[in-house]
């Protein structure tokens, strides 16, 4: 069982200061879910595509216009791998832990992108550019090793693929921003 | 105006292997050039090994050329299209000439579920008509076919649920038809959880409109108003297409009111994407996810066919189940159960991957054995090893050892080996695979997934998943194996839905099949497939050392030293068994022991 938790208040403050939340983007939202039956899981997703991840504000927010019991929605929330309670880098890495791109070195990737990125599996870079996480099977198994970044897979990787194409994006995140 | 079709395949598969690109550039090309063709676009043919493929079809016959990258493309356009000659040491199937191993593959097989991917555009609601689709929608409607007689057929087919229950589908859609309500529902399990099985992204993304026929006929036969698809999040190009041809659909009347023109049935489709988490794929847990609460599975019965989604009776297939449905409806239950065996009719498709050539979709009739199905179609393993072992039914399953090869696929046969048929995942492990490895690969998986209900499957597997560790590690204990065979017993027998009852099958199969393996870690403290890092140790031949340096420099830990042109010594104190050098060698110099 995965086991995440909000940020307690004290880390919160810290992120606050960098950044501004919007919380009027969840408007429409909350209008075509409210009172609809099953409604929780596409709120959560719906806030999570808006703003990157669910901060403790949403929840209060969808709590309080939707009348939804927060432990309800938090449950939820909790529960699902999709779901992400913390902000994410601008790119999520998937690199595919599934059976297939196990047994042909999976390992070896998220090691080399550990390295190349100096981050843990599950962790941001300071720069906020990328987050890398594992998942199981993204259903391209015949081409494994598999990665995933945005809508874009990359198969039949190696370290120094997987590696070479996480500096291509870095180096267009600098242009772009530059 | 000529007829040459140049049609590219994109499904996910193939669009990981660059198939956007080659499309992009093929549209470049003939706009450049004014070539006369027509661009078209279809999904994965399940020659996954060769994507991205490029199929064009002109007066003298069809041609499938495969790797077709961006370069490939411009020679063959050039050569085939522009000098009409087509360039046959790049075709991997044409209905002209021979294409040796890459023929055998299609060969081989029956497509009966896969019957439309990689033929139609699965965006075009009217190639899917052109090949007899929703005739079998349009059959009922005519023909004025009663419900009971649907069942009947379905039933006869002999069927069995393609999700990995094997339940006979024409018993369970009995069962929701006779529970009377105002409102009945009918799902597709579209969650695919096995890590290693792609075939319901395939058929979501490469015929559609099949699965939607399939279920517009449950729906009609079992008395729903409501179809819901529950479709993993991580198949974002199945969830587009499926939205797609649902809209075609209700345009066209297959769906809403009077549903493809049967008198007062009502019926409509949803899509609703999941939110990752493996124990989903279970019926009751899948229906907890719809209502939007917990993935929780719950005791049966009562079952969904009596109390399912919002307490109303309710019927769930797997996708592969529903995509069959219409074949047999319009070619009639014999057509379909003259395939396949005594008690496995049909075909199954199978996700071919690992370390396996032609990795890749097959569909093939039951009862065909998995020697056959590995070195006919898959074309064998990988640079020649050797075929240790095959795993199926992902973290529900177990690994058949290559002495059990002449295994058939059918429920009954693969069952009997400890393994399960499951939805069709068949990852193939070759002498470079732990079997201990994989063990603890698949309860990493179902100690991560268990929704934490029952305390034998939550904390169970946990302490399974530590012995395993613990062994892998090179700090197993005489005994571990006993205790890891008697948590198991209990997992099973304590566990209240399939997660728990079956999360140990990795692991007892594995010590069935392959002991000798537990007890050298635990003994011997040595990985006979060199897998397990802190078993090894990494040393440098002196004999084929030529002293290039290249280990040296790239070595994280600053383990190797030499001096040019000498011997490389690795320094195993400082040695973190990344096993950097060893993939960097050029001369083979590195010794794994
Ligand atoms: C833990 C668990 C995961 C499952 N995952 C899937 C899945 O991903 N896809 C699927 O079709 N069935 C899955 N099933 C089986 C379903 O519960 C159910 O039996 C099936 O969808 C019924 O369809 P069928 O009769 O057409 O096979 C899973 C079962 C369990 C216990
Ligand atoms: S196992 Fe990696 S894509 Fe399926």
């Amino acid at each position: 069982m995965r086991i995440q938790r909000i940020p307690l208040p004290e880390q919160e403050a810290v992120q606050e200061e960098s950044e501004e939340l919007d919380l009027s983007v969840l408007d429409p939202l909350i209008d075509k879910y409210r009172n609809k039956k099953g409604n929780v899981i596409p709120l959560l997703q719906g806030a999570q595509q808006r703003l990157g991840y669910i901060p403790r504000e949403a929840f209060e927010k969808i709590s309080r216009e939707t009348g939804l019991e927060k432990s309800q929605l938090y449950g939820v929330a909790t529960f699902y791998a999709q779901f992400r309670l913390s902000p994410v880098g601008k790119n999520i890495i998937k690199v595919c832990h599934g059976t297939a791109c196990h047994v042909q070195g999976a390992e070896d990737i998220t090691d080399a992108l550990e390295d190349s990125l100096k981050v843990k599996d599950g962790e941001t870079t300071e720069d906020m550019i990328f987050t890398l996480e594992s998942v199981a099977c993204l259903g391209c198994c015949s081409l494994a090793p598999v990665m995933m970044i945005g809508e874009e897979t990359y198969g039949k990787l190696t370290r120094d693929k997987a590696v070479k194409v996480i500096k291509n994006i870095r180096i267009r995140e600098k242009q772009s921003n530059s | 105006m000529n007829d040459t079709k140049v049609i590219v395949g994109l499904g996910s598969c193939g669009i990981a292997a660059g198939a956007n690109k080659t499309y992009q550039k093929i549209k470049e090309l003939k706009g450049a050039e004014n070539l006369d063709f027509e661009l078209k676009q279809t999904s994965c043919v399940g020659m996954c090994y060769r994507e991205p493929l490029v199929e064009i079809v002109d007066e003298s016959g069809s041609y499938l050329y495969g790797d077709v990258d961006e370069d490939r493309a411009v020679d063959i356009l050039d050569k085939h299209i522009g000098g009409g000659e087509p360039v046959k040491n790049y075709v991997v199937k044409s209905d002209l000439f021979d294409t040796g191993r890459d023929q055998e593959f299609l060969e081989g097989q029956v497509k009966i579920a896969l019957r439309h991917c990689g033929h139609i555009d699965p965006e075009s609601i009217d190639e899917y008509i052109a090949q007899e689709g929703y005739a079998a929608l349009h059959k009922i409607a005519k023909e004025n076919i009663p419900r009971e007689d649907i069942i009947n057929e379905v039933m006869e087919s002999g069927i069995r649920g393609r999700g990995g229950g094997g339940f006979p589908t024409g018993k369970k859609w009995r069962f929701a038809y006779n529970y009377t309500s105002e409102e009945k529902y009918i799902i597709c399990n579209a969650d695919e959880g096995d890590p290693g099985a792609f075939m319901d992204r395939s058929l979501l993304e490469g015929d559609p409109h099949a699965v939607l026929e399939g279920m517009v006929i449950g729906g009609y036969a079992i008395g729903a108003s409501q179809g819901v698809i529950y479709c993993r999040a991580e198949y974002p190009l199945a969830v587009k297409r499926l939205n797609l041809a649902i809209k075609q659909a209700r345009e066209r009347g297959y769906l809403g009111e009077n549903a493809g023109g049967i008198q007062g049935f009502h019926f409509d489709i949803m899509v609703k994407e999941g939110a990752g988490a493996f124990v989903c794929g279970e019926e009751t847990a899948l229906i907890a996810s719809v209502e939007g609460k917990r993935g929780m599975p719950r005791k049966r019965p009562p079952y969904p066919a009596e109390l399912g989604l919002w307490n109303k009776p309710t019927n769930i297939n797997n996708v592969e189940t529903y995509a069959n449905v219409p074949y047999i409806i319009h070619k009639g239950a014999s057509e379909f159960s003259r395939y396949g065996s005594e008690k496995s009719k049909g075909t199954k498709v199978f996700a071919l991957a690992g370390k396996v050539n032609h990795s890749g979709l097959v569909e093939v009739p039951m009862g065909m054995s998995i020697q056959d199905i590995i070195f006919e179609l898959g074309g064998g393993i990988i640079g020649g090893k050797e075929f240790k072992a095959v795993q199926m039914g992902g973290p529900s399953g177990g690994c058949i050892p290559n002495y059990l090869a002449d295994t058939l696929v059918d429920y009954d046969s693969v069952s009997a080996t400890g393994a399960i048929m499951g939805s069709g995942g068949m990852v193939v492990m070759d002498e470079t695979t732990c079997m201990v490895d994989v063990a603890k690969f698949f309860l990493n998986f179902t100690q991560e997934e268990s929704c934490g209900k029952c305390t034998f499957c939550r904390m169970g597997t946990k302490r399974m998943l530590e012995i395993l560790e613990r062994i892998t590690d090179g700090e197993g204990q005489e005994g571990d194996i006993e205790e890891l065979e008697d948590l198991s017993r209990q997992i099973i027998d304590n566990s209240l839905c399939g997660l728990g009852q079956t999360a140990p099958n990795p692991v007892l199969t594995t010590i069935k099949y392959f002991r000798d393996e537990y007890e050298a870690h635990i003994r011997d403290r040595k990985c006979p497939a060199k897998v397990c890092k802190p078993l090894l140790t990494y040393t440098v031949d002196p004999e084929k050392c030529t002293g290039c340096l290249v280990c040296a420099r790239k070595c994280p830990t600053g383990a190797i030293s030499g001096e040019k042109k000498q011997v490389h010594v690795i320094d195993q104190e400082l040695c973190i068994k990344c096993g950097d050098c060893y993939n960097r060698c050029n001369f083979d110099a590195i010794i794994v022991s």
